[in-house]
């Protein structure tokens, strides 16, 4: 864990010093799956424009919870949710609250890149055509444009953006899915592993990036690297059997854990 | 006495399987070093050495003994050289059927001497088969058991054995099909020769019915397939137009919307209705759909036969639903439930994801689907025999009666024919064309399934 260098944990220590708002807030967030539950009272707060990241070994709960934020567990059948789950204040499960309104404000990036068989300007394209952002063609390809930039992928495909999206390479394609992400201009981006099916230097770019847009973006991150949870994050939670075992900075979690859980598991003893 | 063969050839094989099996143990245990193979394929060995060849002796002598028969007997009859190869045939078969007992009328001496020498002829010629099967098997059987020792690689010899079976499996079937289009193609030729081609391909009148004897009263005949080729279409086309929107939406229902308890009432109903006999359909078509369709029609307005080309294509489309809802619905499934997930996880709608995201992502299977469908209604016969008309005709009125091309065929050929006339032979020649346009629309429909297959 010792991978940081002085300046960046001094940075960190800068940054995660200032008391950022909150921007999601998870109340004793139950989740059962057809009766089985999934997770235990979860009490979780995701600060505005920072990188908080859910670590724990497998099936500990922490997708789950990534997922109840912006009630993608809606699509699963036989999937409750229960406690309170809030976005700026207002309950995401509350029946008035549109989900389409919010996933358009919390957006989502998958583990496995998931580009639609369509073409790479339409992949953008798709989010701001369907919300109907763009008010003419103009306006949709600046979005394209920026979108594409922000995730840094445009100068590696401008000059094809007519071509397939499922013909990029693996790490194109995340960054491909990271973009669609973007051009709806969201509050939040959740992501599921968004590293995991990547090669280290295509894993490198995407970490990048993810570093970049904290400066507009709030970031849920689920990982199962700890050198990429120290990397790109400001704050850990750490998760475990479907209980959240304790969550804070992230360089106190990697340096001095209050729980033993947490110690053994980040330095390789379980999980 | 072929079925008591095949009996004795099958005990025999069992028996030369079981004693080689000792055999093969009885070698195994002797020998110093491992054995090849299991005495089970040492076994298998000797069955099929004992077994196959004398069973293929005896289908060739099965398929060759009549005929030799015959031109045995036909060469000792008085002054049956001078006969035509159509009287040769009369000739013998009167002499079988005399020989079998059945007698219209008195025999001559001549017959009755030949019917004597059949029967001669016969009762050798099964004891000969006998005598030869029996060798083969007995000579097939003696080697099986002589080559078992440790090393022999019997197993190989028994997986060599089986690939050819396989083999000869996989050609019966191509074969069927090669003989289908060669007589097909044959029968079509000698249409042909007497109608051209161009009149049949580009002519507009289609009026078949001509005198078979010179002293019947008909119409001169007329071949151009182009009306009925036209019916053909334009009953697909009301097919198509009936399924192809009911299945595709469907299988969207039952894929995206429906509840698991309603999806589990729904498909497997929807799976009886793709069991339902055509014939059933073509009652169907006539004693209830056309009454209604041609009481709509006269109430329009329109000319309305009762038989008309919308009873026909509307029950068709019915009959075609579960074939595209099955096949769409199969093309829904393979969509990835990440497509699904990304789109809501942009904020789609059902609606919109499924527009814009299902529909094209699907739309190869759906396409290869709708075409299969397609082949199925052009070449569909039964309902359109039952509930379309028989005259060639090109109206854009679906309350009129049209004819198809599966139609014509079975008139052309039910009744009196005669294989030399072009009233039958045209049967042959709609059937070469119907043959063609399916294979085609086949063909399209796997390239396009299979380009859909690559995609995901």
């Amino acid at each position: 864990m010792n991978m940081l260098t002085d300046a960046a944990v001094e940075q960190k220590l800068h940054s995660t010093s200032n008391e950022a708002a909150i921007k999601m807030r998870g109340k004793d967030v139950t989740v059962h799956y057809n009766g089985k539950q999934a997770l235990f009272g979860v009490n979780l707060d995701v600060p505005e424009q920072q990188v908080t990241a859910l670590i724990g070994p497998s099936g500990c709960g922490k997708s789950t919870f990534l997922r109840s934020l912006n009630r993608m567990n809606d699509t699963i059948e036989g999937c409750r949710v229960g406690g309170e789950i809030t976005l700026d204040g207002d309950d995401v499960y509350d029946p008035r609250i549109d989900v389409v309104e919010l996933r358009a404000r919390v957006g989502m990036v998958f583990q496995k890149p998931n580009p639609f068989p369509k073409s790479i300007y339409e992949n953008v394209a798709y989010g701001p055509r369907i919300h109907g952002i763009a008010r003419n063609k103009s306006e949709l390809d600046q979005i394209v444009e920026s979108s594409l930039e922000k995730a840094a992928l445009w100068s590696e495909v401008k000059d094809r953006l007519n071509e397939p999206g499922t013909g990029l390479s693996g790490g194109q394609q995340q960054r491909l899915c990271i973009a669609r992400a973007i051009a709806v201009s969201p509050e939040v981006i959740l992501m599921d592993e968004p590293c995991s099916a990547l090669d280290p230097i295509a894993t490198a770019k995407v970490e990048e990036l993810i570093d970049e847009l904290r400066e507009n973006y709030t970031i849920v991150i689920v990982t199962h690297s700890m050198q990429q949870a120290a990397r790109v994050s400001q704050r850990t939670a750490m998760f475990h059997l479907g209980y959240l075992v304790e969550e804070g900075a992230t360089d106190k979690m990697f340096t001095n854990p209050d729980d033993k859980r947490t110690q053994d598991y980040i330095t390789g003893r379980f999980g | 006495m072929a079925g008591y063969l095949i009996g004795f050839l099958v005990l025999a094989a069992g028996l030369a399987a079981l004693t080689s099996m000792q055999r093969a143990r009885r070698s195994r245990d002797a020998a110093a070093d491992k054995a090849h193979s299991r005495p089970i394929y040492h076994g298998l060995n000797a069955a099929i050495w004992t077994g196959v060849p004398a069973f293929v002796f005896l289908i060739v002598w099965l398929m060759g003994q009549n005929s030799i028969i015959n031109s045995l007997v036909l060469a000792s009859f008085p002054g049956a050289d001078a006969l035509s190869g159509a009287e040769k045939s009369l000739l013998i078969s009167e002499i079988r059927q005399v020989a079998a007992g059945n007698i219209f009328k008195e025999p001559t001496p001549e017959i009755l001497a030949a019917v004597d020498h059949l029967k001669s002829l016969q009762s050798i010629a099964v004891w000969m088969m006998v005598a030869v099967v029996a060798a083969a098997a007995s000579i097939g059987a003696f080697f099986g058991y002589r080559v078992i020792e440790s090393r022999f690689r019997a197993r190989h010899s028994v997986e060599r054995s089986v690939t050819w079976f396989m083999m000869f499996s996989s050609l019966v079937a191509i074969l069927t099909t090669g003989g289908i289009v060669a007589s097909l193609l044959y029968e079509a030729l000698q249409f042909f020769a007497r109608v051209p081609v161009t009149e049949f391909l580009f002519g507009l009148r289609w009026e078949p019915q001509i005198a078979l004897r010179p002293d019947q009263v008909a119409g001169l005949g007329a071949f151009g397939m182009v009306p009925v080729l036209f019916g053909t279409f334009a009953i697909s086309a009301l097919a198509m137009a009936v399924s192809v929107p009911v299945g595709i939406l469907s299988a969207v229902y039952l894929t995206e919307y429906a509840g698991e308890r309603f999806r589990a009432v729904v498909k497997p109903l929807l799976e009886i209705l793709a069991g339902i006999p055509t014939v059933v359909y073509g009652f169907f078509a006539v004693l209830t759909v056309a009454p209604i369709v041609r009481s709509l029609g006269l109430s329009l307005g329109l000319e309305a036969a009762p038989n008309s080309a919308l009873a026909a294509g509307g029950v068709m489309g019915v009959m075609l639903i579960p074939f595209i809802s099955s096949l769409s619905d199969d093309a829904f499934a393979a969509v990835p439930r990440a497509m699904r997930d990304g789109s809501y996880a942009l904020g789609a709608t059902k609606g919109e994801t499924i527009r814009k995201v299902l529909l094209p992502a699907a739309l190869p299977g759906i396409v290869g689907g709708v075409l299969l469908a397609l082949s199925r209604a052009v070449g569909e016969t039964m309902i359109v025999v039952m509930a379309a008309g028989l005259i060639a005709r090109m109206t854009v009125n679906p309350f009129e009666a049209v004819t198809t091309v599966t139609v014509q065929i079975v008139t052309l050929l039910i009744g009196d024919s005669e294989f030399d006339n072009p009233k039958t032979l045209a049967a042959f020649a709609l059937g070469l064309v119907l043959f063609l346009i399916t294979l085609g629309l086949n063909l399209i429909a796997l390239r396009t399934v299979r380009k859909y297959r690559e995609k995901y």
